[in-house]
């Protein structure tokens, strides 16, 4: 029985610990890469130890895109979708949850339904009426239709529905709290973990987002950081020391703020599958 | 809290008398609350939906005049060959990408359950971190790992093995196994999350149970964790079934802004069909046969996923 144990804790380790290199593996190869000089990463075989070209190869990157304007306009991006996303959905969750009125039911099956629904499908109107906004490489373009958010939504409604109790917000009003104050002061200090775990995985989404920002966001000095690093593979004679570089130094930050807040991470991955 | 209660519980009385007008209130106050996303909806949902349906039945290049076209933009891409070659690839790649992915994600998570294992923390951690990273940083890393060159990474390590050099972006499956790699290593470790917390649902005492009886590992697998994990297995198939049918950005780093046949997937195809040739029409034919395509892998696996639990179900008995 014992003996049974040591092999299948020696399996256990070994498998999880080639699962966990291979999964690493990358990082540090793009380290690297990062670090050599482009006709060091074409030598055979490959290099495997860090070299002493980090600062150089850094500053290739930051003479061929605006490297640092990149990722400004993704924070930005990024961090207005979320508030703007966090305050509609609770606002819509709430409604959703907690004030009865005509054809609710109804409007929440439609949002339940458009989550069906590819973006692709509308991608190439979506791009017309941006044109037609004359919105066209400006950051509006991808922030003002990023603040739709059916699932967040849904996944509020859900939360304030089970984290709200009726009696609280009867007895406000009762108290002559109107109906906004009700948010403000008693839902929103209650969906503050949702709050965390919803902005995550907007943040995630919207800063990983390629496809909408690659087609409208046109000019290079609006660029995000994602469609910036793309433009790093545009050269014909490639220096991979270079373009990794660029990869390496927009998922450092990436990684740290990960690694800060790991748990929470972790968590609104599994909240938000799970609740729905 | 309990003292504000009853405190606002003793006003009952004196506002019951306005209860009329705050109905109207609510309703107020909830039409306002929801509009926001009801104009926009308007008009980057509904609106583009029902136009792509419109546009694909017009040739239109953006800038003149619409002409109707009736059927002709579908038989234009359906007697296209590489429209059939990027459903083909999507879904081959789809496959390559995700059926083991689920399978290993299962694994590992099963194994990070064990409670045998330390350090588990740690092992998470490294599996989860290349989710946190962007899809493009992936796509590069891997587009220089794949290299076309002897000495690429992953040539250099086939050498070891007597392997030929492969090139990669323009072999028919080297390309679909570069990519279909990008989307396991990215999303192995989502599911292997996803799947973890469904674990440690499951009370201990199953297993405790079945080890009695003497069930092997993988009868434990099988018999508890996997009918007991249906939800989580069938929310994972889903999405990655539709995060699969819409596959993009890998190609379209990997095998350069022009893309290649081997690697081309659907969105790929309509995105150089709208946005390199101007061809808004056939684009958008192509999103409505993407979208049905969508529909009908989501109801087929819908049906499969619940028959494949309900099986499990009876032998669990």
């Amino acid at each position: 029985m014992k003996k049974q144990n040591m092999w299948a804790k020696i399996g256990l380790y070994a498998f999880l610990t080639i699962a966990g290199l291979l999964s690493l593996f990358p990082f540090y190869w793009m380290f690297v890469m990062a670090t050599n000089p482009n006709n060091l990463i074409n030598q055979s075989p490959p290099v495997m130890t860090p070299g002493s070209n980090l600062v150089i190869n850094f500053q290739n990157v930051l003479d061929s895109i605006p490297f640092f304007q990149a990722m400004l306009n993704s924070l930005i991006v990024a961090t207005t979708i979320t508030f703007g996303v966090l305050l509609l959905c609770s606002l819509a969750g709430f409604a959703f949850a907690k004030l009865p009125f005509p054809g609710r039911t109804f409007l929440f099956v439609l949002i339940l339904g458009t989550m069906m629904i590819p973006p692709q499908l509308g991608l190439i109107p979506s791009y017309h009426i941006i044109t037609q906004f004359g919105w066209l490489s400006d950051l509006r373009a991808v922030i003002v239709p990023g603040l739709m958010n059916a699932f967040g939504i849904f996944w509020m409604r859900q939360y304030i529905s089970s984290a709200v109790p009726d009696e609280i917000i009867e007895a406000a009003r009762i108290d002559g709290c109107s109906t906004f104050r009700i948010y403000w002061n008693i839902v929103v200090p209650v969906i503050l973990p949702a709050f965390a775990t919803l902005g995550i995985i907007v943040f995630m989404a919207i800063w990983g987002d390629y496809l909408w920002p690659l087609v409208v966001l046109q000019d290079q000095s609006t660029h995000t950081i994602q469609v910036a690093l793309r433009s790093l593979m545009d050269d014909r004679v490639r220096d991979f020391g270079m373009i990794l570089s660029g990869t390496f130094w927009a998922t450092v930050p990436l990684i740290i703020v990960f690694l800060l807040f790991n748990r929470l991470f972790i968590k609104s991955i599994t909240d938000g599958a799970v609740k729905s | 809290m309990a003292e504000e209660y009853s405190a606002q519980a003793e006003k009952t009385s004196q506002k019951k008398k306005s209860a009329f007008s705050r109905r109207t209130w609510d309703m107020i106050a909830g039409y306002s609350f929801i509009s926001p996303f009801y104009i926009l909806f308007a008009v980057f949902g509904v609106f583009p939906i029902f136009f792509s349906f419109y546009l694909a039945f017009f040739r239109w290049d953006g800038l003149n005049p619409m002409e109707f076209v009736g059927f002709n933009n579908f038989v234009i891409i359906f007697n296209d060959p590489l429209f059939w070659k990027s459903i083909y690839n999507t879904v081959i790649i789809g496959l390559m990408g995700t059926a083991p992915q689920l399978v290993v994600a299962l694994l590992l998570a099963f194994a990070l359950n064990s409670v045998l294992l330390k350090y588990k923390g740690i092992f998470r951690l490294a599996i989860f971190l290349p989710y946190v990273t962007s899809i493009v940083a992936v796509a590069i890393v891997f587009s220089v790992i794949f290299s076309n060159q002897e000495s690429g990474l992953a040539n250099t390590f086939l050498g070891f093995f007597g392997v030929d050099p492969i090139t990669w972006t323009r072999s028919e499956w080297g390309a679909k196994f570069a990519i279909a790699a990008m989307v396991f290593w990215r999303w192995v470790g989502y599911n292997t999350i996803i799947y973890l917390a469904g674990m440690q649902a499951i009370p201990n005492d199953l297993y405790e149970a079945a080890k009695m009886d003497g069930a092997t590992v993988r009868q434990q697998i099988w018999h508890i964790t996997i009918p007991m994990l249906k939800p989580f297995i069938i929310f994972s198939v889903f999405t990655a079934t539709i995060g699969a049918l819409q596959v993009f950005a890998e190609p379209h780093i990997f095998q350069g802004r022009g893309g290649r046949p081997e690697g081309i997937t659907i969105v790929l195809y309509l995105y150089r069909d709208a946005f390199g040739s101007n061809f808004f029409g056939t684009a958008s034919a192509t999103a409505i046969v993407l979208f049905f395509i969508i529909i009908i892998f989501s109801s087929l696996n819908m049906y499969f996923t619940n028959r494949i639990g309900r099986s499990k179900k009876v032998e669990v008995k």
